[in-house]
Order: structure tokens, then sequence, then C-alpha cells
């Protein structure tokens, strides 16, 4: 049953909401659809062979889940793991992901007038899975394209022929 | 209410497609069972019931063909409708071409369904067959005489039957039905439906007659085309009123299309003459069963010229057409009439269709309580039995419950052989035809129960084990009258629990296969063989890659590829093959397989802080190193010797890229078999054994080379599973 807020939330005018959360030292946002859960982080059984980002698989309730640091692989901060770690749990369509962020903060709603367009520059994420950037009083969210970016090759987490 | 009205979609947009995954399952089942039937079919003693089972698998399948607009699969099945509707009425005998005909038929049925269900723009061309099928189901009964009897006046009928003696006259298709006799109550009605824009639009007036029982019998009179006047004509014997009809018929096209007109028997010939049909002049009268569907008369049917043969015992495919010697087969016999009142005998009533996915969600889930489980007893452990007394006991049932329940959901899965076993008949019947052998199946234990997804792997290499069987195994049946042996030969095919595996095996009584032979061509190939070797490894060279002990290759089999390809998809299954064979007598090839994939013997090693499952099955022992054992080849290569067979020693750590706190010394080899070749897997413990619950890495992730799935542990930690084919192969390059 859609209710009409829903049906707001899905259209492309009206304010979107996203889960936001650290990584170093900038603040990321991504669709709240795609989360399903937020974890604690605890030690995944590690797979030989793997790039160093893909820190292994979990159980989650009977479902084998890989884990990746968007830390490790977008080279931000420093990657340890404390209590406070924390891991999103991502359902992306057919697939489950965990990434490992510093910390969450929160859920904001971003109206499209909030968002800028991303200028071409050379950094540690690569700009066609950068949306946007959000603009919040004086914060400043990085708005990520997670569907694609946990797809792309270079993440190795699917199989590309 | 008027705003619920506007919201629903009006039933031109109504969409179908929801059901079509029902009615490719159903139509799927339809299809296997129709075969089935085909194939038990006696030409000698057709049972009535049979062909009318038959006829109903393929007007099932026409009905939901039609209503999803699958026009191809409609077609077809239509003209086997006609062609069993003829048949079940006695009006022309089944022939052995026919049972082909219609087997061929399922086959492209089944073909069409396939491009239909994957929604392919592509589809066959299934005219020419059509057409064969129509030319059988008229042609032949205008060809063949029809040497039947009139039917007698039975004391049943209180009319008497005027038909004329049969006149073998060469009719014209179709003729027209003509009503010869009615029950008490019963009228003849003509009915006249129209104008219509298509002539089908009033196909399912007819069919209504096919699905209600005694609602009365149904002719065509128009032979399926409109008249002049966009009209169509039926004649129906019915003791239902008109008002009734109406209503009925009003569901398939307009009330005011519909008129009925009460027709005396006498007027019939001036009715389809009316009807301005260009059809027969001279029609000539005819005991026409067409009108004895529910076999209120024909009971007494006389069958004095039911004796000759009605086809063609021992050839396949011969007779497309009998020229002689056809007949009417007797009608049924009245205790058989009951059995068509219900023209939908179900079976299933007691078993319940759920999609797999449901099944397998249940499985997980128990897999995870058998987890928690775990975890609870190893916790209740550390407890003190005295103090917690109620809390041990409840954890003791919870045990026992939880395997129960295990072993209960782990049945839901499970299917007997049949649904594998199944479709050999029909394929040993092709065989026997292109090889010109007589064959001849046993099936053994079929009711034996297999894990569906095995089910479904196992199908191909057993298919290819009957192939040879029936090919290189069974000889000719000249070959076989000088061995001594019946013309006849047999595959057996067995399927048996032992333990906790299930055992399959193909049996021929064939020529066996012979060592010198084996030895020779293996020698031929450059393969190391000796005279010494046991019968067991000589027979174990026809599953070397590229190895065929054919003569020659045959359009069936003798090309080299298979029998490697068997034995690799069934170790590839955790299972293995083995063959026995006496030369003249026959081979046996046993396949033994785990009961299902979803769980698994599991050895757990540690490597380092990491444990991974080694499956027990490629597990042959498991041996203390010592340091001095270990050989180096070539600077890099580690071999070590085991039993006087020097083998790769593959150390997991390195391998496998394990993170060590400290060097580590010596270990335990476990030495692993998979592909027919061996190596020794260096771990540093042995943890244990245990049933796993094996789980799909690639669901969100991708493939890893060495790892065949992944498990989780009593503690809740995953556990990778090797893949030890991959380490043997590994180990050769």
């Amino acid at each position: 049953m859609m209710t009409p807020r829903d049906q707001k939330a899905d259209s492309g005018t009206h304010p979107r909401e996203y889960l936001t959360f650290r990584l170093g030292e900038e603040e990321y946002g991504i669709d709240i659809l795609k989360v399903q859960e937020i974890r604690g982080y605890e030690q995944p059984t590690r797979i030989a062979n793997a790039p160093a980002f893909v820190k292994g698989v979990v159980n989650l309730r009977g479902v084998i889940v890989p884990i990746v640091d968007l830390r490790l692989k977008f080279g931000l901060g420093s990657a340890e793991y404390n209590d406070f770690t924390v891991v999103i749990i991502l359902n992306l369509g057919s697939r489950v992901v965990g990434a490992v962020v510093d910390s969450v903060s929160d859920v904001m709603e971003l109206s499209v007038d909030q968002i800028r367009e991303a200028p071409e520059i050379d950094s540690g994420v690569d700009a066609s899975y950068i949306t946007g950037l959000g603009t919040l009083n004086d914060r400043m969210l990085i708005l990520l394209a997670i569907d694609q970016l946990m797809g792309a090759s270079e993440m190795a987490l699917v199989e590309h022929a | 209410m008027n705003e619920s009205q506007t919201r629903a979609p009006s039933p031109g947009e109504f969409d179908l497609s929801q059901f079509h995954d029902v009615f490719f399952e159903e139509a799927g089942d339809n299809l296997a069972n129709m075969e089935s039937l085909l194939l038990a079919l006696d030409l000698h003693a057709i049972e009535d019931e049979t062909l009318n089972a038959i006829f109903r698998c393929a007007h099932s399948i026409k009905g939901g063909a039609a209503t999803f607009g699958f026009q191809d699969v409609a077609d077809l099945t239509h003209v086997m409708e006609t062609l069993l509707d003829r048949l079940r009425r006695h009006e022309i005998a089944i022939t052995v071409g026919m049972v082909d005909t219609l087997l061929e038929s399922g086959d492209v049925l089944r073909q069409q369904l396939a491009l239909r269900q994957a929604a392919s723009s592509e589809s066959l061309d299934a005219s020419e067959l059509v057409a064969r099928i129509r030319a059988l189901a008229h042609g032949d009964a205008a060809a063949a005489p029809l040497t039947a009897a009139p039917l007698n006046a039975a004391p049943l009928n209180a009319a008497p039957l005027t038909a004329a003696p049969l006149t073998a006259a060469p009719e014209v298709a179709s003729p027209p039905a003509l009503v010869v006799d009615l029950a008490p109550g019963e009228r003849v009605l003509a009915v006249r439906v129209g104008p219509l824009e298509h002539a089908t639009q009033a196909d399912p007036i007819a069919e209504l007659f096919e699905e209600i029982p005694g609602l009365g019998k149904f002719t065509a009179l128009d032979q399926g085309h409109l008249d002049g006047q966009r009209m169509r004509h039926f004649q129906v014997i019915t003791s239902s009123a008109d008002s009734d009809l109406l209503d009925l018929f009003s569901f398939h096209v307009a009330r005011e299309q519909v008129h009925l007109q009460s027709m005396p028997r006498e007027s019939t010939d001036s009715v389809s003459g009316a009807a301005g049909l260009d059809g027969p002049a001279e029609i000539t009268p005819r005991t026409d069963e067409t009108t004895a569907e529910d076999g209120s008369w024909g009971l007494f049917g006389s069958a004095a010229a039911s004796v000759a043969p009605a086809a063609d015992p021992s050839g396949t495919g011969l007779a497309e057409r009998p020229a002689v010697g056809t007949l009417i087969p007797t009608p049924a016999p009245a205790g058989l009439r009951t059995a068509e009142k219900g023209p939908a005998t179900n079976l299933e009533s007691s078993s319940l269709r759920v999609p797999i996915e449901k099944v397998d969600q249940l499985i997980n889930l128990v897999g995870e309580l058998v987890i928690t489980q775990a975890m609870l007893a190893q916790t209740g452990q550390e407890l003190d039995s005295m103090k917690h007394q109620r809390l041990v006991s409840g954890l003791s049932d919870l045990e026992r419950n939880t395997r129960l329940l295990q072993e209960a959901v782990m049945a839901i899965r499970m299917i007997p052989m049949t649904a594998v076993f199944n479709r050999f008949p029909r394929m040993l019947r092709d065989l026997a035809g292109k090889l010109g052998k007589q064959l001849e199946l046993q099936t053994i234990g079929e009711e034996t129960e297999l894990d569906k997804g095995l089910i479904e792997k196992i199908t191909d290499p057993l298919t290819h084990l009957v192939r040879n069987a029936a090919d290189h195994g069974i000889e000719s049946p000249q070959e076989r009258r000088a061995a001594g042996k019946p013309e006849l030969g047999t595959v057996t095919l067995a399927a048996a629990h032992q333990g906790g595996s299930i055992v399959i095996e193909v049996r021929d009584d064939g020529r066996g296969l012979n060592r010198a032979k084996l030895l020779k061509k293996a020698a031929e190939r450059g393969l190391a063989v000796s005279d010494g070797m046991t019968d067991q490894e000589v027979y174990g060279l026809i599953f070397e890659p590229g190895f065929s002990t054919a003569n020659e290759v045959t359009d069936v089999s003798g090309r080299g590829v298979g029998m490697d390809v068997v034995k690799r998809n069934i170790t590839a299954l955790g299972g293995s093959v083995e063959i026995d064979s006496t030369e003249g007598q026959g081979m046996r090839v046993s396949v033994r397989l785990p009961l299902t994939l979803a769980i698994m013997d599991g050895m757990s090693v540690g490597v380092g802080e990491e444990t991974y499952i080694v499956p027990l099955a490629s597990v042959i022992e498991s041996i203390h190193l010592a340091e001095s054992d270990v050989k180096s080849v070539g600077g890099t290569g580690r071999v070590v010797e085991v039993r006087q067979e020097y083998l790769p020693l593959m150390q997991m750590d390195q391998l496998f890229d394990v993170p060590r706190q400290h060097a580590h010394n010596g270990g335990i080899m476990i030495v692993v078999e998979a592909e027919g070749g061996r190596v020794a897997l260096l771990v540093d413990e042995l943890i244990g054994q245990h049933q796993v619950v094996v789980k799909n890495l690639e669901a969100n992730y991708r493939k890893v080379p060495g790892v065949s799935g992944a498990t989780i542990l009593g503690d809740g930690r995953v556990a990778l599973i090797l893949d030890v084919s991959w380490l043997v192969r590994r180990a050769r390059h």
C-alpha cells in the first residue's frame, strides 16, 4: 500500500532521505531506501586473495554477506576496528553487502535545490559514483550512487564477464 | 462503490502474465502425463479411460494456451485434440504411426512452450506436423474401410436405429453428424450462432459440452467455418432446457447471437443443407458414434469385427496409415462408463504445489535454528546440571526436536526418482527405432527419493549412461540370437538407498566390456596401462577423456565425449561411479550420490587462526607430517611420499595466504582425492567432523577460487568449504 508520503519520496522534485555517515573527516550520504540495517562490526571470515578493502564474509542470519571497508576503498581515515565501528548493511536489489564506515550520523532530508553538481576533480572516489553534493547549513554531504559503486568491477564483489 | 469501479482495470487490460508460470508448470505436467500414457498404450487393448486421459491432457493445454494467446500451442493441441477425440469415440483406430506422431507433437509442444516461457520472439513452425495430424484425423477416417458392425439397437434405446449398413464409400472428410438415437427426455436442437467476426468465437460452446458432464452431445455441422451470413451451425442433443443452454452459451457469445431451434430427427439433412455449406452433397447416413459420448449406447455394440489386429505390433513408425485391418475397437465395457463421467479425475488433491524458494527459505531458517541450538548446547554444557536441571533437559529436548525438524524439512525437497526414470521409456523407444535393436526398460526402486536439486543434475549423466547401454551394451538382434540370448535386450535402472547415499545402477544384458580391447585401445591412445591392472582399473579407463570403445561412431554415441563428462559431473555432486562387467553378459554402472546437496559431511581443519571445511567424501586419510617426509622438486614444488606414491603437497597457509603470528612447523596432511587425482593438504590441526549446511557464497559475493561454498559454524562464524577439485587441478599446473 503506497501512502501519499511514499509517492512523494519517489518523485524527483520532492525531498529524499539520506543516511549520512563519516569516513575520516568527510561526510557521505546514501539513499536511505538502500539501507537494510546498521550493525556493529564483527570480525569477518577472511577470503584469500581478495582486495584489501574486502574484509571477508559474515553470517547475517544465515545469509553469507561480504563486508567492504569503504575507508580502505577510498583511502580515508585510518581503518581501525573498535566497538564504535559500524557496518551499514545495504540491500541492493538482489544482493546484500555490508559497508564499514567510521560512524553513522543521522538521516537527513534533502530537496533537489539543496543538491549541487559535483565538480570534476581527481579524488579517491570516482566521480561517476558521486551523484551530487548536498548542502545543509555549513555541512557538505557527498552523495554516493551506492548501487553503481558496489556493482563496479573495481569493487570485485560481482563477477564480471 | 463508483470510485472502486473506476479504479479497477478494465477487462481488456487485465494482466494474465501472472498466471503464466502456473500454466507452464501445469502444461509441463500434462505433457509428461500424456507421454507416459501414450507409451503405456497397449494397441491391442486400448482402454477408453486412457484415451480420455490423453485427450484431457491435450485439452487442458489447449485451453490454457488459448487463454494466454499462445496461438501456435493452441493450434497444435487443437488438431491433436481432434485426432484424439476421434480415437476415443472409436471413429478411427489408433496406429503405431499415430502414437509416434502424438509423441512427436508432445516434443514440439514442449519446445513451443519453452520458447513462450523464455518470452522469446521466435516461434516453432509446426504447420507440417499440424497438417500430418489433421490428415491422420480425417484422412484415415475416409480411407480406412469402416469394418465395424453397425451399432445394434440396444434395448436401452427407445427409437429404432435406421442407419444404413456401412458402405465404406469414400466419404468427404468430417461427415456431418446425424442423429441416430435419442434417450428418453432428450431432444435435438439446431443451434445457430452469429453473426460472428471469427468462426472460433463459437468454439468455447463446443468445449462447454466437453467440460460439463451430462450437458449433452455436441456436433459441429459446419467444419468450423462461418457460412455466408457469418453464422455457425451446431447440433446438440440434450435434455437441458433452452433457457439453461442460453445461460451457458452467453458466457461466450452474446445471447442475441444464439438461436435455438428444435429439430425433428428427419430434418437434419435439410438443416445442414440449408446452412449453405459447401459440404458433402451425398450424405451417407452412418452410425456415427460421435453422439455416443457418454455411453448411453454403444454398450452393446457388436464386437464381431474386432478380431483383426489393430496395429502392427513390432514395427515402429511403419504404418502412418494402416491400409487394411483397421477397425473400430470394441466399445467400452459398461464398467468404464462411470469413469468417463467425471472429465477431470484429479490425482493431486492430497498434495500441495509450493514454489521451491519457499522450501529453501524454510531450510535456511531451520539451518539457522540448528546453529542457534548448537550454540545453546555449547553454553549449556558449562552449566551446573544440578542447579539448572530444567534448562539442561529443555536443551536436550531442543536438540532432538531440532534434528527431527531438520530431517522433516529436508524431506520436503526430496522427490522420487520416478521424475528421472520416467523419461527413459520414451528415450529407449526412440533409440530402439534408430538403432534397429529390441530394447526393454526395467526400473526398480523408482520410489527412492532424492533431493530435487540432485535429481535435476543427475538426469544428464544418467541419460548418457542409458544411451551408452542401449548403443554399446546391447547387441543387435542377430548377434544376440547367435550368442544364444533373447533378441529383446534389457536395460535396467535401479535405485536404492544405502546409508546416507543413494545408489543408482544402470545395467544391461549386452556384450559387456572386453578387457583386452580396452587395454589395446588405451595403449593406442598412449595411456599408461599394463596387463597387471585390476579389472576395476581397466574398466575405469572408459572414463578417460576421449576414450570410446565403440568401433564406429553412431548417431547416438561413440564420439568418445561422454563418460569422462559423466564421471566429472557425478564427482562434482560429491558422488562416485563404479563399473562392473562380465564379458558377454552385460555391464553395470553404479552411481553413488549423497542424498542432498544442502547438507554435507565435512572435516573442519585449522590453519593459523582460521577454520576451513574439507568435504569428507574426498578425504582419503590424514597423517602426521614430519618435516623430513617433504621433498622438493625443482626448487618450489613440494612432494610427500604416502604409501609408495609421491603426492604434491599443498600448504594451505601459503595457498590461502593465511596470516600467522609465529612460524608453524609440521602439522597434519590430509590426503584428498578428486577427479582421479590425489594431493596432500598441509594444515595445522584437525578440529573435528560434522554435518555442515552448505551456503552459497555467490549469492551476495562472487566465486572464489579454491572455495566451493561456505557454512556457518557453531559459534555463528562463517567457514569456507574447500573446492578439492580445484586444489587437484591447481597441483597439476
